[in-house]
């Protein structure tokens, strides 16, 4: 045994303390750099709201830079900012009027609803038609499916969407255009529930299409390397059913570069996903700081950034625990 | 003014103009005896940052919170100031004193009594320190008095007749004392949730989502409004927006919010109706500033030679799909009383273009290029960076080559106004009833880079220009400002600062379930107390 395989053993603690050290490090590291980075833009929140407004005088420019700390010296915003972020503050957007916070906790289950739908549809369809296809390899089955997944990998998500819309909400009138509720029939309990899937529909297959193609083509490539491994040679050789080495040789072996796609699907979703909720107008975190970016709101921005860069680093770590679950070789170190 | 970013879709089809907009016109429809009930679905779109239009002027804020509350005045289709909150008005002899009578038994939607109080608050706290476009107006006026509880008196240094232009419930907007006072205007919590006196009622907002609007019970107008209930939904993109209005399930768009070939096919199905009234108060108009003080523009001849070089009708046939007329001056011809037609014109002609750039010493090189130029386009969309094109091509063909220069609004805005660091740009701008109101600050020498946004981005300075502002803002004498005013458009053309290109049209779309949607010339603005639908608004 190793010195430090020993001291694994011997406090798994320190391990963990370990990771949280780095975490904290980096979302620190990533804060100060978007703070800096996002004040490279020309501009400020000021003359975008004079600019809405169509008119201003410098009077309203100058209370409205007070009114949202723009007039105090780089230092004094950068060291406020750093002393919100030590303390997991979030900030304040002065252009919305609410902590970045509540503004996050607004949009999150939209956009989390949506995310989870459509990767939940993605992941299982996904993985089906990849197993599906790496099993018929060379065949008719196979290429239908690959041409298909290659189709929504390259199709334009705001495309497939408009061409959704078209269809079934339009000329089938089968959904509604967009939105998350229908607003004015003041739903409650169930018929809620059944109003938000209804509209969650078009959004969540526009969405799963694209992460539809990308699982079929991961599930149906690494499913194909480890049908060439010696470990399935053995099992074919001792005459154990195809079936079963699909399933439980292949799959489960294949499923590691799946399992790290999907972490890096749920680390992105406080960025949401910013064309289908423009396109299906769902309240989401996507358009949230899509917005913000244009609208140089660089607290509700850079609390976003934050947000998601805390989620981001904690999913590497669920992945990596997940690894090793799925495969006991894969140590975490 | 209208929000800068609504227009990026802006479209039109001179035959798609239903110039009446749904005013009623036949005699057959003016019988109809109007429906009560029903939920308005519209669509606001980009969302508002505030639904209170005394602390932020913008599109969205207006058309939301215009539902909400009053003004002083409402102006109907001719601009002229009718009675809303003030039933009447009189101004004394010497135009220094104005006195309105607020109509009896108005509370706001909290149940407390509207009262003059409200109105001499709001000019102190909030008109005077915080309207944005012409504050000067209101801190001519020294103090109001308010004998009563239903009178209020307003004491002026000079007179001012286009005080009168900007009295509606977006120019001066009355907010509730009882709510604002000793607070922080611009950060009061009541700016998202306002409390009004209008038809509408704020019921919800749900960010990034929709507004939820409910008819007022008791408003003052006994049985208006005809609607029950208004929800804003926010639709960020044009297709769908197209997509939801052709599927019936929006009966009111407002600031061209399609884009033209959507318009175009939308217009024909029998559901829908296209129009472009309700506009009047804002009188939008395109223009390019030229920098006055970059190496080539700083010569007028140069500056007249663009306009020679640009054929107007064209880019209207061309890019604006008929949906404007030709500017020729900067007061709009459709502000009759102030618009000159005997200025110096510019009719296309790019011979007398090449003529004055030869003038200037401009001569073209080998390649036939006389001089470069970047030119930044308006950046709210398609229409814009087409505008932008057009000119680029225009100016190809009398020597002159254009970089065009795409960015966002915050970038456009510092660039123009901030560092004037750029050649040409594009712009549009609203003159209201009144030029003082919208044209004067594009010209007024006070505003050269301050980093105001729209106002003189030319960087023209000009004494007499200066003085006539000056003097027609307190001429009392309504003919002799009127002269003042056609002096400055002679002024203003002559040295050209800025180029008039379009007297804009924007345009709504609305169901065609949907009546009496415009009623008045500030209708995008204000609220829609007569509008009814003529049957009830189907929910899904």
């Amino acid at each position: 045994m190793t010195a430090s395989g020993f001291i694994q053993r011997l406090a798994p603690g320190m391990h963990w303390a370990r990771r949280l050290g780095q975490l904290a490090f980096i979302v620190v590291g990533i804060a100060i750099v978007n703070f800096f980075l996002l004040r490279l833009a020309p501009g400020d929140a000021a003359e975008v709201l004079a600019g809405e407004a169509g008119a201003a005088t410098p009077e309203f420019m100058a209370a409205l830079r007070q009114q949202f700390g723009l007039d105090q010296p780089l230092y004094v915003q950068f060291g406020k900012y750093l002393g919100n972020v030590l303390r997991l503050n979030l900030g304040y957007s002065f252009r919305q009027g609410m902590p970045v916070s509540q503004l996050i906790g607004d949009r999150l289950p939209a956009t989390a609803i949506l995310m989870g739908a459509s990767i939940t549809f993605a992941l299982v369809a996904g993985t089906a038609l990849g197993f599906l296809a790496a099993r018929r390899a060379g065949r008719p089955t196979d290429t239908i499916i690959s041409v298909i997944a290659l189709l929504f990998y390259a199709t334009p998500v705001f495309w497939i969407g408009v061409v959704l819309i078209v269809v079934f909400s339009v000329w089938l009138d089968w959904l509604p255009v967009g939105g998350m509720t229908t607003i004015e029939a003041g739903y409650h309990g169930t018929a809620y529930a059944l109003d938000v899937a209804r509209h969650l529909v078009l959004p969540a297959v526009t969405l799963g299409l694209f992460n539809l193609a990308i699982y079929t083509r991961l599930t149906r490539a690494s499913m194909l390397q480890i049908y060439g491994q010696d470990f399935i040679r053995t099992a074919v050789a001792k005459g154990v059913a195809p079936g079963r080495i699909a399933v439980r040789h292949v799959l489960r072996n294949a499923l590691l570069p799946i399992v790290t796609m999907l972490g890096m699907q749920v680390g992105s979703i406080l960025g949401g996903a910013i064309l289908v909720e423009t396109v299906f107008s769902w309240p989401g975190l996507g358009r949230l700081a899509f917005e913000a970016l244009f609208q140089r709101d660089l607290n509700l921005l850079l609390g976003i950034l934050m947000a998601s860069s805390i989620l981001v680093v904690v999913v590497n770590i669920a992945v990596d625990f997940a690894y090793g679950l799925l495969d006991p070789r894969v140590e975490i170190g | 003014m209208i929000s800068r970013r609504s227009f990026g879709s802006a479209v039109a089809l001179s035959t798609l103009i239903l110039a009446a907009g749904l005013r009623q016109s036949g005699p057959g429809q003016a019988a109809e005896e109007p429906r009560r009930g029903g939920t308005l679905n519209a669509i606001i779109q980009p969302e508002p940052v505030s639904l209170t239009a005394a602390v932020l002027a913008a599109a969205p804020t207006g058309i939301v919170g215009g539902n909400i509350f009053d003004g002083l005045v409402r102006y109907d289709l001719d601009l002229k100031p009718q009675p809303e909150l003030a039933t009447h008005w009189d101004i004394s002899p010497d135009g220094r004193t104005i006195t309105f009578h607020l109509r009896e038994a108005v509370t706001w939607h909290d149940g407390q009594p509207f009262t003059s109080a409200d109105v001499a608050w709001s000019l102190e706290n909030v008109w005077k320190p915080l309207n944005p476009r012409n504050p000067a107006l209101f801190r001519n006026i020294t103090r109001a008095d308010t004998p009563d509880q239903h009178t209020v008196v307003f004491h002026l240094v000079e007179p001012s007749i286009a005080l009168f232009g900007l009295l509606n419930g977006n120019g001066a907007q009355i907010l509730p004392r009882h709510l604002y006072e000793g607070t922080n205007v611009l950060t009061n919590p009541y700016n998202l949730k306002p409390i009004g006196t209008g038809p509408f009622v704020f019921k919800e907002w749900v960010k990034g989502s929709h507004i939820l609007l409910e008819r007022n019970p008791h408003y003052w107008d006994a049985g208006k409004p005809y609607l029950d209930r208004i929800v804003f939904r926010v639709m960020p993109d044009g297709a769908a927006r197209a997509a939801t209005l052709e599927k019936g399930e929006i009966h009111y768009a407002p600031l061209s919010p399609i884009p033209l070939r959507d318009a175009e096919r939308l217009a024909k199905l029998p559901t829908i109706r296209v129009g472009t009234a309700g506009y009047e108060w804002l009188t939008p108009w395109l223009y390019l500033d030229f920098n006055v003080q970059s190496e080539h523009f700083k010569d007028a001849r140069v500056r007249r030679a663009v306009a020679h070089a640009i054929d107007r009708d064209a880019l209207i046939k061309v890019v604006w799909f008929g949906f404007g007329k030709a500017a020729i001056s900067p007061v709009s011809s459709s502000l009759k009383a102030f618009h000159n037609p005997d200025v110096p014109l510019y009719p296309f002609d790019p011979k007398r273009a090449e003529a004055l750039l030869d003038e200037a010493g401009l001569k073209r090189d080998s390649d036939g290029v006389r001089f470069t130029i970047a030119h930044d386009y308006l950046p709210y969309g398609e229409d814009y960076r087409r505008t932008g094109e057009f000119v680029k091509a225009a100016l190809k063909r009398v020597g002159i080559d254009v970089t065009l220069r795409g960015q966002d609004t915050a970038a456009f805005t510092r660039r123009v106004y901030g560092e004037r660091d750029f050649d040409l740009s594009s712009s549009w701008s609203s003159a209201f009833p009144d030029p003082q109101l919208g044209v004067a600050r594009l010209y007024n020498s006070e505003f050269v880079g301050r980093n105001v946004p729209w106002s003189n981005g030319s960087g023209f300075r000009n004494p007499e220009v200066d003085a006539i502002f000056k003097a027609a803002e307190t001429e009392p004498d309504a003919a002799r400002r009127i002269a003042a005013w056609k002096r400055f458009q002679v002024i203003a053309q002559t040295e050209l600062p800025t180029l008039p290109l379009v007297e804009l049209k924007f345009f709504n779309v609305y169901s065609a379930k949907l009546r009496n949607a415009v009623t008045r010339g500030d209708q995008i603005f204000g609220p829609l107390t007569e509008a009814w639908l003529d049957e009830p608004a189907k929910s899904q």
